[in-house]
């Protein structure tokens, strides 16, 4: 009975966001306050109506009733609390469902804090987000229904993919999600502006915190998916190139290309035309990442299981909604005008090449993430495009993007002078050089990239800290520093990893000792222990240094009973500098085992680096002249005007 | 409207005509490197009577179907009406490979459902689906007289794939 509730929510919000967005948006051309005014009550709830069906779907999760398909297919009664409700959205059709809430949220988000905005532009925005609901939920409710039953019910569910039985379960996909769909706001917001024919700095505005909130949420959850990849996996790898991967990394750098972009429509009413290009884009890469997952053309760990017809389906909403704001913006882009003028050595100058190298880091990883589907589809066979192509054109393009990164937040508006900026960064350059090129004796031995990629990041942490005794001291001031810090962490733990990693394969028996960065582990036995739903073997590690003993790791290898698959759970000993990762692979003949051992100099300060900025991020979006917008609204206009 | 904007909007319509494209191709329909060559052998206890033992080379000078099957996967659910329908018009016999699975579940589920094999035989611990690159349940494998693979389907056997490539292959085979 509650599954057929949850079905009939989800038809009353098909309906909800359909009226929603058409009295909306026809009230918005016709000036008609009345129809506007259903926009705000409907989008909220259509929000409830879903969460309604999301918490349907989340009970018969809970109390196992597996005839229903969806949770028959991704649940099994032995299977942990926790990981049946997150089991909702383990599958296609539930993480559908999470994603059409996520979007409810923000629309809903939108409708509350749009006060300050004229009704009109407020109508469109939410008219919009309206009409992108009523595509998935229309998506959903033919192609993928969550709540199709299957009778008679299965005795026991068929359980849920064992890799997906983590803690990174319960926050990756939400955390991914909400950054995805919240570049559905600056795409709503720029779809209204150019439905109005204004676009400018107050519109840039309103979009700038909605942005870099969507983009504080992608940022943390990207970090969260690659190291749980890094820990569950058991290859100790953290970015696999994987299209999925790729998939959400491409609107993470045209979003973060965006929030560049923005601050210059903002500051200055420039670059326009190209933001509301990125506004776009950004979620059409979205869309895009969610059709790669969802329709199956490229083969990946994330891909869900393959129906033509939602490909088609999906593909549909895919050339809907980005050709359509594509169309309009064709329309419409004579109307844009140009803003001002600047100098070629400038912030402004800055900040386009800023953009200029992130959209194409966004080309490349485009490049090779379609090439093996427009290959296919061309008739040249099946090739996979790897690592090698990924870290080949994208240092080439980071560090450039790196070196004005510290330049950028110094330079002035309209007008910069390059003696003067060389004069103050002097010092900032000699000392990242020195100490950059001087750092790798330190771990051991000397390597070119090392030196480099530590110059580089010293660089970007000494010219942000001289911004701040230049610049104005506003909090959104202290989150970009905070944000290009981060960076700048991260760069350090990408590089020392690449560079001074260790790994080795040892066939071990109890007893036997293998040495590897420096540490010596010891493997003193392998245990049998029952879990809920799985059978593992324990091993004991005892690791040591120079003798003295550190710590004892268990790394365990699992057999999931009801999937009959096996999964390494590595052992893990974090630290700020180093993490000792071991992982137990096969039984051997004669009691032996496969043991992998790995020693990771800083690779944790790559997620680090990405929560700072994240954090950055965070500081940025709260500046409080997006909170008293109505009256910065009024300034802006003069100085638009000026 | 600009040259710019109609250029973006060109390449947005390439990129779609791409993606379509690609929705016609499997990418998980890699080549088998099985097809066209022999069978692996196998020799293995049966589900109803596992004193008995069946050998795929008993199977020599007929064509026959080994379909791959497991009493906990949902799609072979799917696939089991055509099965049975395929059982009943007698045009090929099928043999059951009971993947990965208790067998008191497997014969629970025969029973549950019907049963569409000569006969369903036990690889309890996958070792000949390794031998068959098994990489997902369900699977179907045509083989033909002399015992070599000639067609390979990755899951489910629908009525169409059945009409179209099972069926006109099998007749072409057993004329061979």
């Amino acid at each position: 009975m509650i599954p057929e509730l949850g079905q009939v929510a989800l038809s009353l919000a098909l309906a909800v966001a359909l009226f929603a967005s058409v009295s909306a948006l026809a009230g918005a051309e016709k000036s008609n306050a009345e129809w506007m005014a259903f926009a705000r009550p409907a989008s909220q709830s259509l929000t409830l109506l879903v969460a309604f069906a999301f918490g349907c779907l989340v009970h018969a999760f809970v109390v196992n009733d597996f005839s229903v398909a969806y949770v028959a297919n991704n649940s099994n009664s032995a299977l942990p609390l926790q990981y049946r409700v997150a089991g909702a959205w383990g599958g296609h059709e539930g993480s559908l469902l999470l994603w059409t809430l996520i979007l409810g949220v923000w629309t809903s988000a939108v409708a509350l804090f749009s006060r300050h905005l004229p009704e009109e532009m407020a109508a469109r925005v939410l008219g919009v987000m309206n009409l992108i609901s009523t595509g998935f939920l229309a998506f959903m409710l033919f192609t993928s229904n969550p709540f199709d039953r299957l009778l008679p019910a299965p005795a026991d569910g068929r359980d849920l993919n064992p890799l997906l039985q983590d803690p990174g379960m319960v926050l990756h996909p939400p955390m991914l999600y909400m950054g995805y769909v919240g570049f559905s706001v600056a795409f709503s917001f720029a779809v209204a502006a150019l439905l109005a024919g204004r676009l400018d700095a107050t519109w840039a505005r309103w979009s700038r915190p909605w942005t870099t909130v969507a983009w504080v949420f992608l940022t943390i959850g990207i970090a969260l998916g690659s190291g749980w990849a890094y820990y569950e996996l058991g290859w100790g790898g953290w970015w696999f190139w994987d299209p999925v991967e790729n998939a959400s990394f491409m609107p993470w750098l045209c979003g973060t290309a965006l929030i560049h972009s923005l601050a210059v429509t903002e500051k200055r009413g420039a670059f326009r035309s190209w933001t509301v290009l990125l506004a776009i884009f950004a979620f059409a890469l979205s869309l895009l990442g969610t059709f790669l997952v969802r329709s199956g053309v490229l083969t990946s760990v994330h891909a869900f299981a393959v129906d033509p017809k939602r490909g088609v389906f999906i593909l549909g909403l895919f050339a809907l909604f980005v050709g359509g704001a594509l169309a309009l913006y064709a329309w419409r882009t004579a109307r844009i005008g140009l803003g001002g003028s600047f100098a070629p050595v400038s912030r402004e100058s800055f900040l386009l090449a800023n953009n200029v190298l992130l959209a194409a880091a966004a080309g490349t990883v485009f490049l090779g993430t379609l090439y093996p589907l427009a290959l296919d589809a061309l008739g040249g066979g099946k090739i996979s495009v790897g690592p090698q192509y990924f870290e080949a054109v994208f240092v080439p393009i980071m560090a450039p993007a790196l070196f004005l990164m510290g330049i950028g937040p110094l330079a002035r508006w309209k007008h910069s002078s390059l003696p003067e900026l060389a004069v103050l960064l002097r010092w900032a350059l000699a000392v990242s050089l020195t100490l950059g090129l001087l750092l790798p004796l330190a771990m051991g031995s000397w390597k070119p990239m090392v030196g480099f990629g530590l110059s580089l990041a010293l660089w970007v942490v000494l010219a942000s800290l001289l911004s701040l005794r230049k610049g104005a001291r506003t909090r959104s001031q202290y989150g970009m520093v905070v944000a290009h810090i981060g960076m700048a962490v991260f760069v350090v733990g990408v590089t020392l990893v690449k560079g001074y990693e260790a790994e080795k394969d040892a066939r071990m028996r109890p007893g036997d000792t293998v040495e590897v960065g420096g540490y010596s582990f010891l493997l003193e036995g392998v245990a049998d222990v029952a879990g809920p739903n799985y059978q593992a073997a324990r091993a004991k590690v005892s690791v040591s240094r120079e003798g003295r003993p550190l710590r004892v790791l268990h790394p365990e290898r699992r057999l999931y009973t009801v999937q009959q698959s096996v999964m390494t759970e590595a052992a893990i000993d974090t630290g700020l500098t180093r993490d000792l990762y071991v992982s137990l692979g096969d039984p051997l003949e004669g009691g032996a085992w496969l043991v992998k051992v790995q020693y990771k100099p800083f690779i944790d300060w790559i997620w680090g680096g990405c929560l700072i900025m994240a954090l950055g991020g965070l500081l940025a979006a709260t500046d409080r002249r997006y909170r008293f917008s109505l009256q910065a609204k009024q300034d802006n206009v003069v100085e638009a005007a000026a | 409207m600009s040259s710019r904007a109609l250029w973006v909007l060109g390449i947005f319509v390439a990129l779609v005509a791409l993606l379509a494209a690609g929705l016609t191709l499997n990418p998980r329909e890699v080549p088998s490197p099985l097809v066209g060559k022999a069978a692996p052998p196998f020799e293995l206890p049966l589900l109803s009577e596992p004193d008995k033992r069946f050998a795929s080379k008993d199977r020599l000078g007929s064509v026959w179907l080994l379909n791959v099957w497991a009493s906990w996967c949902v799609s072979c659910r799917d696939e089991h009406p055509v099965l049975l329908e395929l059982a009943k018009s007698g045009a090929v016999p099928i043999y059951g490979l009971n993947y990965k699975d208790k067998r008191e579940d497997g014969l629970r589920w025969l029973a549950a459902y019907g049963d569409p094999y000569r006969l369903s035989v036990i690889d309890a611990e996958g070792r000949i689906g390794i031998d068959y690159g098994v990489y997902g349940v369900p699977e179907t494998y045509v083989i033909d007289k002399r015992g070599f693979i000639r067609y390979k389907q990755i899951g489910p056997v629908t009525r169409e794939t059945l009409a179209q490539k099972i069926l006109p292959l099998v007749g072409q085979l057993s004329r061979e």
